[in-house]
């Protein structure tokens, strides 16, 4: 069964408890700018947005390797970075157009979201279920009430129409 | 049908394996002009720092990788083609009878010209036997001096300084990456090079190359126009890359400055196409043909062409340039018309104590070009703006004022965050820190 990260914006607070939790269970230290899962801060709208790797189907970072060090995990559609292939060439952070796969400095690798191997830290410790780790056809199903809502209400910028879904 | 690919580094691999996955039944020969497997130039650097074993800079790394494909691996060195009776010759060997004909023989490096540059200790940096020569004469404490601080020079600059060497870099242009990067960021690069240690002679031309005999492991003196004589143990060129054609002579293939191709690969004679570095396809920011030698260019026309010799007609909309580079630690970008455009607008910002700068160049309210230095997160953004042509709309003051806040722009445009308001969202940025 293919899971997704579903990221809701407005149920977001800004705490970063996923920037923390992420750093923690991948780089072992409490350090959001390890995070690869950011929060971005609109303070004027008062709106909060994190944002990670949608692990997008045309894997522009996959491409761009080299070195075949980033391949698609065949069962869960995850783009994995392999640190042993990886040789810092950083032609991958350039090349994603999301600026999803970034530069570690420490370790001379870059990394991305892998959704920790199917069970993402970042929504495990979300207080506010602002990032949901959900069943995909749940999100296929609620991608639609979004749309169906849109149509019924006649504008393509009905409130909740943009909630950013990251997908397989 | 039989796909003949001449031509082994991105783009012939890249077209190999799209063909087949288009294509169960046909055969597919893929001929390279190396001994090694195909491999990846951009791995060499770290093959030269000692990061990885030659294995390492292998495209694909299962040994059975071709074979499972069926895709026949083989070793030749172009001869030339005749167009009209579909035939591939190489040297040493039989004629090559293809249906379809991919070229991606890729690029060499131009030799400058100067006496000297066929002197032993003197070489290229660009295959792997480049690098086992290399590996054999830059000791930790001895005197290199590299020709050229372009793209290729300055990847190579970083893995000599990793290995130890007394270096000196002498590049003829006015400043380091000429051709990706403004006086700025060349400036700000040459003298982060200085004070590691490196010695750097912009401006500067190397008249000679000398065998002086043995001078305390020197054996070689490099003559500049500035008057110094640098010895030197090792001596690499890097002086630009020019595309493989020579063999296209009188075959009916039209070359310009690289191969010339229409919007689906093919070039001016039927059913041969050309990818990667030895052709011209569209620049996305000017809609001109273009040589665009990187590796992400090279593995879409790959992919492109692969489709469209398979019978999946896919036109090419065209790449985007971009480089990104590593000198040293300090790490700088450049994406599309990062000069920008005389009549348009630009945001900049500056921080030459911490070696720090961005650029960004708009026309209208679109990105159509960036530059940065020692900013690495989430710099796909700049790609993603300007390859997507997102209009900004109020963003693009707000950048102009704060050119930092590019990820809040990125996001808002790509993700629908609204935007208005008196005082603006906050992000802290490693840029916003330093300006600080």
């Amino acid at each position: 069964m293919l899971k997704a990260l579903v990221i809701d914006p407005g149920k977001c607070t800004g705490c970063k408890q996923c920037e923390m939790a992420c750093s923690y269970e991948n780089e072992g230290e409490f350090n959001v700018a390890k995070s690869r899962i950011r929060v971005f801060d609109f303070h004027e709208q008062g709106k909060m947005v994190p944002y990670t790797c949608t692990q997008c189907a045309e894997a522009w970072c996959q491409q761009a390797c080299p070195v075949n060090a980033i391949t698609t995990d065949p069962l869960s559609l995850v783009k994995v970075v392999h640190e042993n292939l990886c040789v810092g060439c950083k032609v991958c952070t350039i090349a994603c157009p999301f600026g999803t796969i970034n530069y570690n400095a420490s370790t001379g690798k870059v990394t991305k979201c892998d959704l920790c191997q199917g069970n993402p830290a970042c929504s495990d410790a979300c207080p506010t279920g602002a990032i949901t780790f959900q069943d995909i056809e749940q999100t296929g199903f609620d991608k639609m009430k979004v749309w169906a809502a849109q149509a019924a209400a006649g504008s393509p910028d009905a409130p909740g129409a943009k909630a950013p879904v990251a997908k397989h | 049908m039989h796909y003949v690919i001449l031509g082994a580094g991105p783009a012939g691999v890249t077209a190999a394996e799209t063909i087949r996955q288009k294509d169960r039944n046909g055969r597919i020969t893929l001929i390279g002009g190396e001994p090694e497997p195909p491999y990846s130039r951009m791995a060499i650097p770290y093959l030269l720092h000692g990061d990885i074993e030659e294995r390492g800079t292998y495209l694909r790394q299962k040994p059975d990788h071709y074979d499972s494909l069926c895709i026949e691996y083989r070793h030749g060195r172009a001869g030339g083609i005749d167009s009209r009776r579909k035939e591939l010759y190489l040297s040493g060997s039989d004629p090559v009878a293809y249906d379809k004909l991919l070229i991606a023989t890729g690029a060499s490096p131009v030799i400058p010209k100067m006496s000297g540059s066929n002197l032993d200790g003197v070489v290229n940096c660009w295959t792997l036997a480049d690098a086992r020569a290399i590996l054999k004469r830059a000791d930790k404490g001895a005197p290199v001096v590299l020709v050229g601080a372009g793209f290729i020079g300055s990847i190579v600059l970083e893995a000599l300084y990793q290995r130890g060497c007394d270096l000196t870099v002498v590049e003829i242009a006015p400043r380091m990456v000429a051709r990706m990067m403004d006086d700025t960021a060349g400036g700000m690069l040459a003298r982060w090079c200085r004070e590691k240690g490196v010695k750097v002679h912009t401006g500067t031309k190397v008249n000679a190359i000398r065998q002086t005999g043995s001078n305390g492991g020197a054996t070689l003196a490099v003559d500049l126009s500035n008057g110094q004589a640098i010895p030197a143990q090792l001596v690499v060129l890097a002086a630009g890359v020019k595309s493989n054609t020579g063999f296209l002579v009188g075959s009916g293939v039209k070359v310009n400055w690289g191969i010339q191709v229409n919007p689906f690969l093919e070039t001016s004679a039927p059913d041969v196409f050309a990818a990667g570095d030895c052709c011209e396809a569209v620049d996305i920011s000017t809609g001109k043909p273009d040589m665009l030698a990187i590796q992400p260019v090279a593995v879409e026309h790959g992919r492109l062409a692969g489709l469209n010799m398979a019978g999946t007609k896919t036109p090419h909309r065209g790449s985007l340039n971009m480089n990104v580079l590593d000198t040293m630690g300090l790490i700088s970008s450049s994406f599309g018309l990062w000069q920008g455009k005389p009549e348009g607008q630009t945001a900049k910002l500056i921080d030459e104590d911490n070696f720090k700068y961005l650029k960004l160049n708009f026309e209208g309210d679109r990105l159509i070009g960036a530059q940065s230095v020692g900013l690495t997160d989430h710099v796909g953004m700049l790609r993603g703006l300007i390859q997507t042509g997102f209009r900004l709309g109020g963003w693009k003051d707000k950048l102009i004022a704060s050119p930092e806040r590019l990820r809040e722009a990125y996001i808002a445009v790509a993700q629908g965050a609204p935007i208005g308001g008196p005082t603006g969202p906050h992000v802290n940025t490693p840029i916003a820190k330093a300006a600080a």
